[in-house]
C-alpha cells in the first residue's frame, strides 16, 4: 500500500518543478514535447472552428499531446491570422489559415501575406456555386449568362458576403472571364452567406454565389436552385450540377480554402513532423467522414504544394481585386 | 406515434438526461455571471459536443441557453446589473422591485413568465414551424429595415429620462456601431490605425461596460445604501399565478412578439426583449409606474426574449438559416451530427425532431425548481457587503470580455465602457439607450444600404412591399406619437388660458 507522506508530496511537487524546465532539453529530439495551440482565427461554431477542431482532434491522436483551438477573433480575421505568425516559431502554436489571408493585404488591412508563414498543409477548399431563386426564369447557367451579357451593367444583383469578400471576388472573376467588367453584376453586401441565401429566397437579389454547403439547405428546401460551380469538378453531393467549364466553356475556377500553417521560421524538422501527420489526418477516415457530414470539400497539398497553391490563389485574387477596384496597394 | 414513442425513447437515454441537467446547471451559473452571455455559454459549449451522441449534443445548447436567458435576469435585479444583453431592457425595473423589497416577485416573475414564454415558443414551433418560416422567407432587408429602425425607437420609449438624452444616448450607440470594417462599404471606419478596432465594437464588452464596470465604479464613490431589511426570502412562486391572471393579456402579447421576433433571421431575444418592454409599457394601462418596480413590464419582456429563444430555432431547422447568434452556433453541431437543416429532417428524421422538443419543454420545466435553488443561492448576494461583491464582478467582467475572443483588446473596451457609462449615468442619460444602438446600429445601416443598392437608390420600395409598408407606418406613427402628445399638451393650456 502506498503512504502519502509529506516528505514523498514534497518530493513530488520538487520533481513537477524540475520537469518543465528540462523538457526544453529533453524535448529537442522529440517534437511535440508540451500541449500545442491552434489558433482559429474565427468564432466557435463555424465552419473553420468546425475543420480546426476535427483536425487537432485527429492531430492529438496522431501525436501524442494535447492539440487545443483557441478562438482569437477580432478585426475581421487579422487578429488571430496575426496571432499565428508572431507566435514563438517553436512548434507549440500554429493555426488554421483561411483564404482571407490571400485578401486581406490587398485591401491594405495588413502586412501579412500567404509568404508570412510556414505552410504545413491545405486541408478544405470549397468553390463558390452560383444559386438562383427556384422561381427565377433561368433554368440553366447558359441562359443566365446570356441574360447578364444582354443586360446593361448594375440590372442583375447579386449576394453572398460581405463588400470584398470572397464570393464578391469569386462573381468578380466569372464575370471578368465572360468578358465583362467586374462590376456589370451589381454586389449587394450582405453579412454572410446565410443572410445572403434568405435574401434571395425572399426574392430580394438574382443570385448568390457562395459555396455549396452553404447553399445546401435552402436548396434541400426546394427554395433554390444550383446552376454551375466555379471548380475544376463537379461536387459529388450534387452530381447534376456543372461546372462552368463544361456548361459555358470557361475555364475559371475559384473557392474558400483552409490549411494549416505555423508562423515563419518554423525548423524543418518540426515542420516536416506536422506535415507527416497532418497527412495521416487527411488520409483517415474519420476526417473525410467528418468533412463531408458539413458537406465541406477536402483537398489535399503538402507544405511545398500549399506554398505554391497560396501562391496561385494570392495572385488570382488580387487580380479579381483590382479589377473589381476593392485592391488599395 | 412509433416516431414520437422513439422520440421519448431517444430522450430517456441516461447520456440525454445527464447532458440536459448538466448543461441546465452550467446555463444557469454562465448566464447569471455578469459578462457571461448566452451567446458565449453555447460558443463554449461546441467543443464538449464532439463527444456527444447527436441528440445529447444538440439537448445541451438547447438546454443552457434557455436557462442562462432566463438566469441573465438575476444579476439585473439584484445587482442593477444585466446577466445577458436579452435583460438589459428590464434591468432598472427589477432592480426597483428589489429595492421596494420585491426581489422574490421580480425574480419569480423572470422565471415563471420565462418558463412560460419557452413552452409557448417551443409549441409555435411545434405547430407552426412551415408558416413561421414562410413568413421569415418573406422579408427581405427593406423589411428589415423597417424592423430594426421599429427597435431602436424602443429606447425613448423605454427611457424614463427626457426623451431626448435617450435618443442621444442611442446616437452615440449608433456612432460606437459605425466602427471597424463590417460595414456594408467594407471600409475600415474609426479604426485609428489599429487592428483590434477593424471587427468593430462587439455588443458585449460594451454592455458589459456600461452597466456593471459603471456600477462599480458607482459603489465605490458613494456611500453604502441603507441595506435592506434582513428578512428571509420570500417563496419565489407564490405571487406569479395572481400576476399571471392580471397581466394575460401582456403576457400573450409578449409571447407572440417574441415568436415572430425570433423567428426572423438576425433579430433575436434582445430585440425581442426590447419590442416587448416598451409595448407593454406603450398600452399599460399605468404607464406612469413603468421604472418604479412594476412587474408588468417583466411579465411581457420576460416571456418574449424566451419564447424568441424557442422559435428561433423555425429558420434554423427547416433552411439552415439562424434565427440569432445562439442557433448561428447550433446549425454548426446540427451539421456535425448529421441531423442537417432542412425539410427532411422534419421528415425523414422525425423522431430525433421529436426528441428536440421533448428538451425544450423538458428545459422550460426543470427550470422551474432549478432556478428557484439559483435564485436563493443567488440572493445571498444581497447580504453580502459591497466591498466583497464589487471586485468580484470586475473579475468576472474582465474574464468574460477576455473570453468572447481571447483578447485583451476587449477587457480594454470593457474598461473604456465602465468610464462612458458611468459619466452617462451621472449627467442622467440612460445606458440601456447606448447599448441598444450598438446592437441594432449595424442593423439598420446593413439593410438600408443593401436596400438602396438593390433599387437603385430609388426610397419608393421601402414603402411599395406590403409587409414593408406596413412596417413603415407603425414607424412612421411612433415617430410622430410623441410628438402629437407634446403638441396636444402645449396647446390644452393655452386653451384653458383662454
Amino acid at each position: 500500500m502506498i503512504q502519502f507522506t509529506r516528505r514523498g508530496a514534497l518530493a513530488a511537487g520538487a520533481l513537477a518543478g524540475i520537469a518543465p524546465l528540462a523538457r526544453p532539453a529533453l524535448g529537442q529530439g522529440r517534437y511535440p514535447s508540451r500541449p500545442v495551440t491552434v489558433i482559429c482565427p474565427w468564432g466557435a461554431g463555424g465552419g473553420t472552428d468546425a475543420t480546426a477542431r476535427i483536425v487537432a482532434n485527429l492531430l492529438e491522436k496522431e501525436l501524442g499531446q494535447p492539440f487545443n483551438v483557441v478562438n482569437r477573433t477580432g478585426g475581421s480575421g487579422v487578429v488571430g491570422h496575426s496571432a499565428i505568425a508572431q507566435a514563438a516559431p517553436d512548434g507549440h502554436t500554429i493555426g488554421m489559415l483561411t483564404v482571407e489571408i490571400a485578401m486581406m493585404h490587398w485591401q491594405g488591412l495588413t502586412e501579412l501575406k500567404p509568404t508570412s508563414y510556414t505552410p504545413l498543409a491545405l486541408m478544405n477548399e470549397d468553390p463558390p456555386g452560383v444559386q438562383v431563386n427556384v422561381n427565377s426564369p433561368y433554368r440553366d447557367i447558359k441562359s443566365l449568362a446570356d441574360a447578364i451579357k444582354a443586360s446593361p451593367a448594375g440590372r442583375f444583383k447579386a449576394s453572398g458576403t460581405g463588400q470584398g469578400g470572397i464570393w464578391h471576388l469569386a462573381l468578380a472573376g466569372w464575370l471578368l472571364a465572360m468578358g465583362l467588367r467586374a462590376d456589370h453584376v451589381r454586389w449587394v453586401p450582405s453579412n454572410g452567406a446565410a443572410p445572403a441565401m434568405q435574401d434571395l429566397a425572399a426574392g430580394g437579389v438574382d443570385l448568390v454565389t457562395c459555396s455549396v454547403p452553404e447553399a445546401r439547405a435552402i436548396i434541400e428546401a426546394g427554395r433554390a436552385r444550383s446552376l454551375a460551380v466555379m471548380a475544376a469538378q463537379r461536387n459529388p453531393q450534387f452530381p447534376d450540377v456543372p461546372t462552368l467549364k463544361e456548361s459555358l466553356g470557361i475555364d475559371y475556377n475559384t473557392g474558400a480554402w483552409r490549411g494549416m500553417a505555423g508562423p515563419a521560421n518554423l525548423p524543418p524538422e518540426i515542420a516536416r513532423t506536422l506535415t507527416t501527420a497532418l497527412q495521416k489526418v487527411y488520409d483517415g477516415r474519420e476526417y473525410k467522414e467528418f468533412m463531408a457530414s458539413r458537406g465541406f470539400g477536402v483537398v489535399w497539398a503538402d507544405a511545398a504544394g500549399f506554398a505554391a497553391f497560396m501562391e496561385r490563389s494570392d495572385a488570382s485574387l488580387g487580380a479579381a481585386m483590382r479589377a473589381a477596384g476593392l485592391a488599395r496597394t | 406515434m412509433t416516431a414520437f414513442l422513439e422520440a421519448m425513447r431517444l430522450v430517456a437515454a441516461p447520456d440525454v438526461l445527464i447532458a440536459i441537467m448538466a448543461s441546465a446547471v452550467y446555463g444557469l451559473v454562465v448566464g447569471s455571471l455578469p459578462g457571461l452571455s448566452a451567446t458565449m455559454a453555447t460558443a463554449l459549449l461546441v467543443p464538449v459536443t464532439f463527444y456527444l451522441s447527436p441528440i445529447a449534443a444538440v439537448a445541451t445548447i438547447i438546454t443552457a441557453s434557455a436557462m442562462a436567458i432566463f438566469s441573465g435576469d438575476i444579476p439585473g435585479a439584484l445587482m442593477r446589473i444585466p446577466g445577458t444583453p436579452a435583460s438589459a431592457a428590464y434591468t432598472d425595473e427589477a432592480y426597483a422591485m428589489t429595492r421596494k423589497g420585491q426581489a422574490e416577485l421580480a425574480l419569480g416573475a423572470g422565471l415563471w413568465f420565462s418558463a412560460i414564454g419557452g413552452i409557448v415558443g417551443t409549441l409555435s414551433l411545434v405547430l407552426m414551424a412551415p408558416a413561421l418560416a414562410e413568413m421569415a422567407l418573406s422579408f427581405s432587408t427593406f423589411e428589415y429595415f423597417w424592423l430594426a429602425f421599429l427597435g431602436l425607437m424602443c429606447a425613448t420609449l423605454v427611457a424614463r429620462s427626457s426623451p431626448i438624452k435617450a435618443i442621444a444616448a442611442m446616437l452615440l450607440g449608433l456612432l460606437f456601431a459605425c466602427i471597424g470594417i463590417e460595414n456594408p462599404g467594407g471600409v475600415p471606419r474609426f479604426t485609428l490605425g489599429i487592428t483590434d478596432l477593424l471587427g468593430g465594437i462587439e455588443p458585449i464588452p460594451a454592455l458589459v461596460g456600461v452597466f456593471a464596470v459603471s456600477e462599480v465604479m458607482r459603489a465605490m464613490t458613494t456611500p453604502e445604501p441603507p441595506p435592506l431589511p434582513r428578512r428571509r426570502f420570500g417563496s419565489i412562486l407564490a405571487g406569479q399565478w395572481a400576476l399571471t391572471k392580471k397581466y394575460q393579456w401582456p403576457m400573450w402579447r409578449g409571447n407572440i412578439v417574441g415568436i415572430i421576433i425570433g423567428v426572423l433571421p438576425g433579430a433575436g431575444a434582445d430585440m425581442a426583449a426590447w419590442v416587448s418592454y416598451a409595448t407593454a409599457k406603450r398600452f399599460s394601462k399605468e404607464p406612469e409606474k413603468f421604472g418604479t418596480g412594476h412587474p408588468e413590464g417583466l411579465v411581457e419582456a420576460g416571456a418574449s426574449n424566451n419564447a424568441s429563444l424557442a422559435s428561433g430555432w423555425v429558420p434554423s431547422l427547416l433552411f439552415g438559416i439562424p434565427g440569432d447568434t445562439i442557433t448561428a452556433i447550433a446549425i454548426g453541431v446540427l451539421y456535425m451530427k448529421g441531423l442537417n437543416p432542412g425539410p427532411t429532417l422534419f421528415t425523414e428524421r422525425a423522431s430525433s425532431m421529436y426528441a428536440l422538443y421533448i428538451i425544450f419543454v423538458l428545459a422550460n420545466i426543470i427550470m422551474i425548481p432549478l432556478g428557484i435553488v439559483m435564485i436563493r443561492a443567488a440572493s445571498l448576494v444581497l447580504r453580502a457587503p459591497r466591498s466583497a461583491v464589487m471586485p468580484v464582478i470586475v473579475l468576472l467582467c474582465a474574464v468574460g470580455a477576455f473570453a468572447t475572443g481571447n483578447n485583451l483588446f476587449s477587457v480594454l473596451l470593457v474598461g473604456l465602457f465602465g468610464i462612458v457609462g458611468f459619466v452617462m449615468e451621472r449627467n442622467g442619460y440612460p445606458v440601456a439607450a447606448l447599448v441598444l444602438g450598438i446592437v441594432m446600429g449595424t442593423m439598420v445601416e446593413q439593410n438600408f444600404v443593401t436596400s438602396l443598392i438593390k433599387s437603385d437608390g430609388d426610397v419608393l420600395p421601402f414603402f411599395e412591399r406590403p409587409v414593408s409598408s406596413v412596417l413603415a407606418a407603425m414607424t412612421i406613427a411612433a415617430l410622430l406619437w410623441p410628438a402629437a402628445v407634446w403638441a396636444i399638451r402645449r396647446l390644452r393650456p393655452a386653451e384653458a388660458a383662454r
